[in-house]
């Protein structure tokens, strides 16, 4: 994994600049800015309606300090398609000129990727178009106010779930892997070095990556601004967010997940929940089941992990 | 110059095709550079010519992107045509109505984007023949909107669009609509016109900075479309989108003079074309398919002895109000023959609404007999349209109004209900 000092020094500049309208402690901002400081200056991002399309500024303002384009809820995927389309067509009539050394990046929250944008998505994963995909997952619709998105986890309070949520959360990552796309990576805002890897490599890799980001919602999730990362770092550690990566279909869990193979090795899960007020009310049943879910997610991975031995590699 | 379009289909040059692949010669005339498709009855024959053109190598550098819905079809072509590449698609009914989001976003962005459309019936139920319900239900997307009545006229109509569409001082979206079998998969001889005609017609590719409004260059980071409060310039841009509309009418009949200089093909004035109007006592305003019909059965009438005439409407968007009131002037009754519905409005008909709503206040003007026919492919034969035509005489002549009048709407051609 890259050090911090180097990846300080190789990524200087900023493409998410200060000043814009984020929330105290958020996540997303966290998410961006890292994801460009790995990802550099020959990027051009789409961004489906999402806190995304707020946080930038309202007009004339702007954070962003590159290519950035806002776009229609369903549409994400598909445009970030065209762009990448485009720059093939003037790397053909500009050759030379640094076209093809052009990323075209779709970055978007939870519900524009797996709910309202899933198809787009999914077609564009099948399509393997040439661009990477980012899911920001803060677990609910939060530019419109906290309603519940398939990405909501079991068990936790939205403005739609006042009882809790009764369906788990959907494993997009999962779905994502199964389109035989080249890479699918699972980051958490509290391992930026980690993050910066995972941009770095989906950079280098032709085809469709899918890089999916946990970034905590202090507003949404009920914590103070300032935990977002301890947030972020507890859902790892209690193994409800594990970090890895798929690449050409070969799993490797990444450093901050990979001991808690152990079940001994997770922090409890109540430990990441007590901390936000969305689990406040959480029944009892509801913790079982959540603890149920987490096991099986984990038993699963090994049972992937060990299959995948055979593989042809 | 021949005034007939029907008159050009007798030349050595020609190849005889389906109007859907004249649309996809068309694309590959104007070198598009980006093609985005998801295929739909009756438009599908242009995305597989346009597939076939591309894999066998003769539109090179070209990027077909075979998209998974209708809706990233516009999503991915408005990424595309944004990051400055000349771009093309084609759709039909119910693709164009979930493409609906994206064809708002595509004006907003005024993207010089051009989109075939072989209409059809909305459904349900289900209806995959000619109508032109589908585009005129996106009047107000901001949208240019042309018909075409001819093979020929597809092919052309594409071209001259790119000509307006890319104009600096335009930079809008168009439809170019054509009766979805009728036209997309009959077939009848096209002129496809020599590359290098093409080029000198048409304006350059975009360069590689893209279009003068929007790019996508990190070496000129833009922002584009981010939140706008109320006291911001949403309301500007909204006139300067109308502003476009009102200056393309200029600029349309400019590329359609040119059009006729260099390929000798003549369509009117580019917003409308009139057929024998100028002695006629009553003519009709039509569009798409029915229009080259309808050019026989004003023939015949005349041949009865009877002073009819037509006026072909070949846009819709912009409208071509001053041209329609001239017209109207000339005439005493002009029937508006709609092969498409407004529910609820004040005619039934999305272009007799229009004219009508163009002469409310011109003094001296036609009295107009709307008409609707044609729905959903419903067959309009030629001894029908004269007899539209020898109605509009009567009701000139004698007061007498046709049958099936129903409010206020000549419903022609409706099945006997026992």
């Amino acid at each position: 994994m890259t050090k911090l000092k180097e990846a300080l020094e190789s990524c200087q500049e900023e493409f998410f600049l200060p000043g814009n309208s984020c929330c105290a402690g958020c996540g997303l901002e966290i998410a961006l800015r890292w994801a460009m400081k790995a990802l550099g200056p020959n990027t051009a991002l789409v961004t489906p309606a999402s806190c995304l399309n707020v946080v930038v500024g309202l007009w004339p303002k702007t954070a962003p300090n590159f290519p950035f384009t806002n776009m229609a809820f369903a549409a994400g995927a598909a445009a970030a398609t065209g762009m990448s389309a485009a720059f093939k067509a003037k790397a053909y009539r500009f050759p030379g000129k640094g076209w093809d050394k052009m990323t075209a990046i779709t970055f978007a929250g939870d519900g524009g990727t797996a709910d309202i944008g899933i198809q787009g998505l999914s077609g564009a994963a099948e399509r393997n178009s040439d661009q990477i995909y980012v899911c920001y997952d803060n677990e609910a619709y939060m530019n419109t106010g906290i309603q519940r998105s398939s990405s909501t986890p079991h068990g936790a309070w939205t403005s739609t779930t006042t009882k809790g949520k009764d369906r788990f959360k959907k494993n997009l990552p999962a779905i994502m892997a199964a389109h035989d796309i080249p890479y699918v990576a699972t980051c958490s805002i509290s391992e930026p070095l980690d993050l910066f890897d995972k941009f770095k490599k989906a950079k280098s890799i032709e085809g469709c990556k899918y890089i999916h980001i946990l970034a905590p919602c202090a507003p949404g999730w009920g914590f103070g601004s300032d935990e977002t990362i301890d947030v972020a770092r507890l859902a790892v550690k209690s193994g409800s967010w594990i970090l890895y990566e798929i690449e050409n279909g070969i799993m490797t869990l990444s450093r901050a997940s990979k001991p808690l193979l152990d079940p001994s090795k997770r922090v409890p899960l109540i430990d990441y929940l007590s901390k936000q007020k969305r689990f406040a009310n959480i029944s009892e049943k509801d913790l079982i089941e959540l603890q149920e879910y987490l096991d099986h997610t984990w038993k699963r991975i090994e049972v992937d992990l060990s299959c995948q031995d055979n593989y042809p590699k | 110059m021949v005034e007939n379009t029907k008159d050009f289909i007798q030349n050595e040059e020609n190849i005889i095709i389906k109007g859907n692949v004249a649309a996809a010669y068309a694309a590959k005339s104007a070198r598009v550079q980006v093609i985005s498709a998801y295929p739909i009855t009756p438009q599908t024959t242009v995305v597989e010519k346009l597939s076939e053109f591309v894999d066998n190598g003769l539109m090179p550098g070209t990027q077909y992107i075979k998209v998974e819905s209708e809706h990233s079809v516009l999503a991915s072509i408005i990424g595309a045509s944004q990051a400055g590449t000349r771009t093309f698609t084609a759709t039909s009914g119910q693709g164009l109505f979930y493409m609906h989001e994206m064809v708002h976003w595509a004006t907003g962005t005024r993207l010089p984007i051009v989109m075939a459309i072989a209409s059809r019936g909305p459904a349900p139920p289900w209806n995959i023949w000619a109508d032109f319900t589908d585009v005129l239900s996106q009047r107000d997307t901001g949208w240019m909107t042309a018909f075409a009545s001819s093979h020929q006229e597809i092919y052309d109509e594409i071209l001259m669009s790119y000509k307006v569409c890319e104009d600096p001082e335009i930079l809008l979206p168009k439809f170019v609509a054509y009766g979805g079998f009728i036209l997309s998969h009959t077939s009848k001889p096209v002129i496809v016109e020599d590359q290098d005609k093409v080029d000198s017609y048409l304006p350059p590719l975009p360069d590689e900075k893209g279009w003068p409004h929007i790019w996508v260059d990190p070496k000129r980071p833009m922002m584009f479309g981010n939140l706008i409060m109320p006291s911001g310039f949403y309301q500007e841009f909204r006139l300067k989108i109308h502003d476009a509309h009102m200056n393309a009418k200029a600029k349309i009949i400019e590329a359609t003079k040119e059009f006729s200089k260099i390929f000798g093909r003549n369509y009117g004035n580019g917003l409308v074309q009139e057929y024998k109007m100028s002695d006629s006592d009553v003519g009709v305003i039509i569009y798409g398919d029915l229009a080259l019909q309808m050019e026989d059965a004003v023939d015949q009438v005349r041949d009865e002895g009877y002073k009819v005439g037509m006026v072909k409407l070949r846009h819709f968007r912009p409208f071509p109000t001053e041209d329609i009131i001239n017209i109207s002037k000339k005439v005493s009754l002009l029937g508006v023959v709609d092969r498409a519905t407004a529910f609820g409005s004040l005619t039934g008909g999305p272009v007799s609404c229009e004219v009508k709503s163009a002469l409310h206040d011109v003094e001296g003007s036609a009295v107009i007999l709307p008409i609707i026919n044609g729905l959903g492919g419903r067959e309009v034969t030629l001894e029908q349209q004269k007899e539209q035509l020898r109605t509009l005489v009567i009701l000139n002549e004698t007061g007498e109004a046709p049958e099936h009048i129903i409010h206020g709407t000549y419903w022609d051609g409706l099945l006997e209900v026992k």
